[in-house]
């Protein structure tokens, strides 16, 4: 555990890419399978099932410094994390040997969750006991489950590939999907001998560079190089169909399991061998899209009723073909994928598995025009794929753009603020609008985002000295900020005091020129919503 | 807010800061006022424009560095004695940096301890904290919560001189950051010399300038700007360490050194959102105020009748101090930032402005490419 918090450690302690990197090869190159699969596993951002109630640890930590609940818990607001408190808070420990991270995770942290509470208590301070603040940190974020340091999935792979001299992208296929932390899982990622894949396996998502919209897409070349789409707002996912079974993967690498039947049926006439990437969305039986507030409806439902089969019913929307008769057919330019795609689900001809439109547009005028059309079709924009693109892992620049429409923007008042968590923890960062209706501020959006650092602190001064009240985390500040607030979208809601609720609100700038009467009205964001609602 | 009470009253907390009525003075004021009893030379407790000042002995040359010599200066070594209107003042070390003293106010029988900023553990560069009986308690609480626990400063100079072999053996030059007055020198007389060539920055050299001359022991060290622009050019950073304050870095300053290792050392360190924030390569927790122990300890042997907490976590202490049966009221509710310690270096950054006209000199060498105009 040392070592591994060791790791932790000098990841943390650096913003350097290469750093990360050379830790994390070093670390692999050190430590055995057991470890070295279980450290992948964390920081690939697994973490175990709870296991020891947090209100336990909370109460035990407090106890253990002799300090009373409520101060516990100022600490915790003034520190942002629970790991980190709680690695504070009790008075260090000194370290009485060292066990393997494996071991710890089996040995140690696993058979927590099966204990009395007694046993689980007497086992937390033993740990305590044996560790200063910097490795207890690692262990109770291993516990707490907030296991994350600064590195990208993708950078783990990167280093795994570097260790083990096989490339990064076969590194990413074999770590993607659902898999056990076990010895023999991690020699078969680092086996230099391509094995098959699993029935299951997802590829790694191919992502989209945003254009600027204040240049355009001039510069990413000729409008002929490109296929246009629409930019959808659902649920990206893949489509597997292999061995007589089907799988349907989100981005976030969830295995989607009987959320979505109608996919699944339409999805059973695939022949095996076939990987299709698009996007999940609410739409009408002819393929028309309905808002995100309609697939919202079925997002986060284990099981769909028959009820909401049919007031939302969703359709994949297939833009790429990933694997072709049991063929990875990645390196084939994009207009073949495109062609055997269609011919694909062609054959099967099915309604709830339909290949998306191409936008037809002989220059970058008629597209622009076309992308002004995105709201009402309730498309995020256009996506822009170039023909001869092979299908890349990740964000990998000049393949595929996304050239989203222009945001909403309103000017608000800064009424309330929270401290933020994480590399923000201790600042106040987490902002809550408000815009007028008659005399009154009504508040309408939180928004995180968007100030940069010194703004930050700027903004923490005003809070720290301009407090009206306090309620709990929550500071009532005089209202005097005026802020650009952008948003993606909207729609009505009962559960919001304003009666609206605003998608992916953050801040664009600080508007010092404005003065709160100067700020919008909630008729006027009202205003915005479109015509047909 | 007043203690005691009537004729026996020794301290009021008003607007302008801690005043004692019989005396007729302050004690660190916020405001300018016409007799100020100082507890240390940070700016945020020696306010500058006051017409007098009355403050400890080892203090003198960092209190003179910032302030106007229009204004009058009394010092008092510690543990002697003033009289103002029948109010007994003396100073006790409060173990901040050079000079810092907790202040003793007796007045009828009554005693009252302001600590100013002040800390319990070792500091090789002023002298330790005593604890001083009273009746009124005004203490500090910037690290007033219990996640602030420092290690011995044995245990941080190890960490940093660690830092600077490894960083030295990689090729690397080391910028160390820390306030410009008393961290930065408490930094300076932890380093071990035997690894290389200590610089200062600007502000620091100040600083440091100011110890020396009231007779502390600092290491060789070299002012970065003293250096002209073509000693600057050929110069090899690599394997030397800068002593900075926080706000050189990311700077065009720092350029210069090539290939860096960075470090911030403060208190606030202690927190990884900090940590993370200031985008530095190490963060070592070392502070000049008391931690969540220390304040404990320090309250107990004061062992006062009434506590009034101040700057920094106020009411989390008053409340917890109440609730262990002292009585204890916070009296001001602003909490203390990192930013509070940098406006503090803006203080003592005229040597900001010399460094950046020698930056500007740089760019102008460089451009010329061997003319020697550069001046510093």
């Amino acid at each position: 555990m040392k070592r591994f918090a060791e790791l932790f450690h000098r990841i943390d302690g650096t913003t350097k890419t290469n750093e990360k990197i050379a830790a994390l090869r070093e670390y692999f190159a050190e430590v055995d399978h057991a470890d070295a699969a279980w450290a992948t596993w964390f920081l690939a951002g697994n973490k175990l099932k709870q296991l020891v109630p947090t209100k336990l640890l909370r109460a035990w930590a407090a106890e253990a410094a002799g300090i009373p609940d409520w101060l516990f818990e100022e600490s915790y607001s003034a520190v942002g994390d629970l790991a980190e408190t709680l690695s504070l808070v009790v008075p260090p420990g000194e370290v009485a040997g060292d066990e393997p991270l494996s071991v710890w995770i089996t040995e140690r942290l696993q058979p927590l969750r099966s204990m009395d509470e007694a046993d689980q208590r007497r086992e937390i301070e033993l740990i305590w006991r044996q560790t200063p603040a910097a490795m207890r940190l690692v262990v109770m974020k291993l516990i707490t489950g907030s296991f994350r340091v600064g590195v990208s999935k993708r950078l783990v792979t990167r280093a795994i590939g570097e260790h083990a001299d096989i490339t990064a992208d076969v590194i990413a296929h074999r770590l993607m999907g659902k898999w056990k932390p076990t010895p023999e899982f991690f020699a078969g990622v680092i086996d230099p001998e391509i094995g098959d894949t699993l029935a299951s396996q997802p590829y790694p998502f191919c992502l989209a560079h945003p254009i600027d919209n204040d240049v355009g897409p001039e510069p990413i070349g000729q409008v002929g190089d490109y296929l246009a789409e629409w930019k959808w707002d659902g649920i990206r996912g893949q489509v597997i169909r292999r061995r007589g079974q089907t799988f349907i993967w989100s981005r976030g690498e969830d295995l989607m399991e009987n959320r979505w039947p109608e996919i699944e049926s339409a999805a059973d006439w695939l022949p095996d061998g076939t990987v299709i990437d698009g996007e999940i969305l609410a739409s009408l039986p002819g393929g028309e899209v309905l808002p995100f507030a309609a697939l919202q409806r079925r997002i986060g439902r284990k099981t769909v009723g028959k009820k909401l089969l049919s007031e939302v019913p969703v359709i994949f929307h297939a833009f790429d073909l990933l694997e072709h008769d049991g063929e990875d057919i990645r390196s084939l330019p994009m207009v073949q994928r495109r062609e055997r795609l269609e011919s694909v689900l062609g054959k099967i001809d099915h309604g709830h598995l339909r290949v998306t439109d191409l936008i037809p547009g002989k220059d970058w005028e008629t597209l622009a025009a076309f992308r002004e059309e995105s709201r009402q079709r309730n498309a995020e924009g256009l996506m822009l794929k170039r023909c001869d693109s092979t299908y890349d892992v990740g964000r990998v620049r000049g393949s595929w753009w996304k050239w989203k429409v222009n945001p909403y923007t309103i000017d608000a008042v800064l009424i309330y603020a929270q401290k933020g968590h994480g590399k923000r923890a201790s600042l106040f960062t987490d902002y809550t609008f408000a815009l007028w209706k008659d005399d009154a501020l009504v508040p309408f959006a939180k928004a995180y985002s968007g100030l940069d650092d010194a703004e930050i602190r700027k903004v923490d001064r005003f809070v720290r000295t301009h407090t009206t009240e306090a309620f709990g985390p929550v500071r009532s500040v005089t209202p005097e900020l005026v802020m650009e607030l952008a948003f993606e979208g909207l729609q009505r809601s009962s559960r919001h005091k304003s009666g609206i609720a605003t998608r992916f609100p953050r801040i664009v700038r600080w508007r010092h020129d404005k003065k709160p009467p100067d700020a919008n009205t909630l008729d006027e964001l009202l205003a915005l919503l479109p015509k047909d609602e | 807010m007043v203690y005691g009470g009537g004729m026996e009253a020794i301290l009021e907390n008003t607007t302008r800061g801690l005043y004692c009525p019989p005396g007729g003075f302050y004690v660190d004021p916020h405001q300018p006022v016409a007799r100020a009893v100082i507890s240390h030379g940070h700016s945020d407790h020696a306010r500058w424009g006051c017409r007098s000042y009355l403050s400890c002995t080892d203090g003198e040359q960092i209190l003179r560095m910032r302030m106007s010599d229009d204004a009058e200066f009394e010092f008092l070594p510690y543990g002697e004695s003033a009289y103002v209107g029948g109010v007994e003042i003396s100073f006790h070390p409060a173990g901040h940096i050079l000079g810092s003293a907790q202040v003793r106010l007796q007045y009828k029988g009554r005693v009252a301890v302001v600590t100013g900023d002040y800390k319990l553990g070792d500091d090789l560069t002023c002298r330790s904290w005593e604890p001083v009986k009273c009746h009124l308690m005004v203490t500090e609480s910037t690290f007033g919560l219990p996640i602030y626990r420092w290690q011995p400063q044995e245990v941080i100079y190890g960490q940093i001189n660690d830092w600077w072999r490894s960083a030295a053996a990689e090729g690397k030059c080391c910028l160390l950051y820390g306030y410009a007055v008393g961290k930065s020198q408490r930094l300076l007389a932890g380093l071990d010399p035997s690894i290389g060539p200590i610089y200062t920055h600007g502000a620091v050299e100040k600083g440091t300038d100011a110890y020396r001359r009231t007779g502390v022991k600092m290491p060789e060290t070299t002012y970065v700007g003293s250096l002209d622009a073509k000693e600057r050019k050929k110069k090899k950073w690599a394997g030397g360490i800068v002593v900075a304050v926080p706000s050189a870095h990311g700077t065009a300053w720092m350029r210069r050194f090539g290939r860096v290792s960075t470090a911030m050392a403060s208190g606030w360190m202690m927190v990884r959102g900090s940590r993370r924030r200031r985008a530095v390569d190490r963060g070592f927790i070392m502070s000049d105020h008391v931690d969540w122990p220390e304040l404990m300890t320090a309250v107990q042997q004061s062992d006062p009748e009434t506590v009034w907490v101040t700057h920094g976590y106020s009411a989390t202490v008053a409340k917890y101090l109440n609730e262990q049966g002292r009585e204890a009221i916070a009296i001001s509710n602003r909490l203390r930032t990192e930013d509070d310690e940098e406006r503090e270096d803006a203080v003592v950054e005229e040597g900001a402005a010399e460094e950046a006209e020698e930056v500007a000199a740089e760019a102008d060498f460089g451009a010329d490419n061997g003319r020697s105009g550069a001046s510093s």
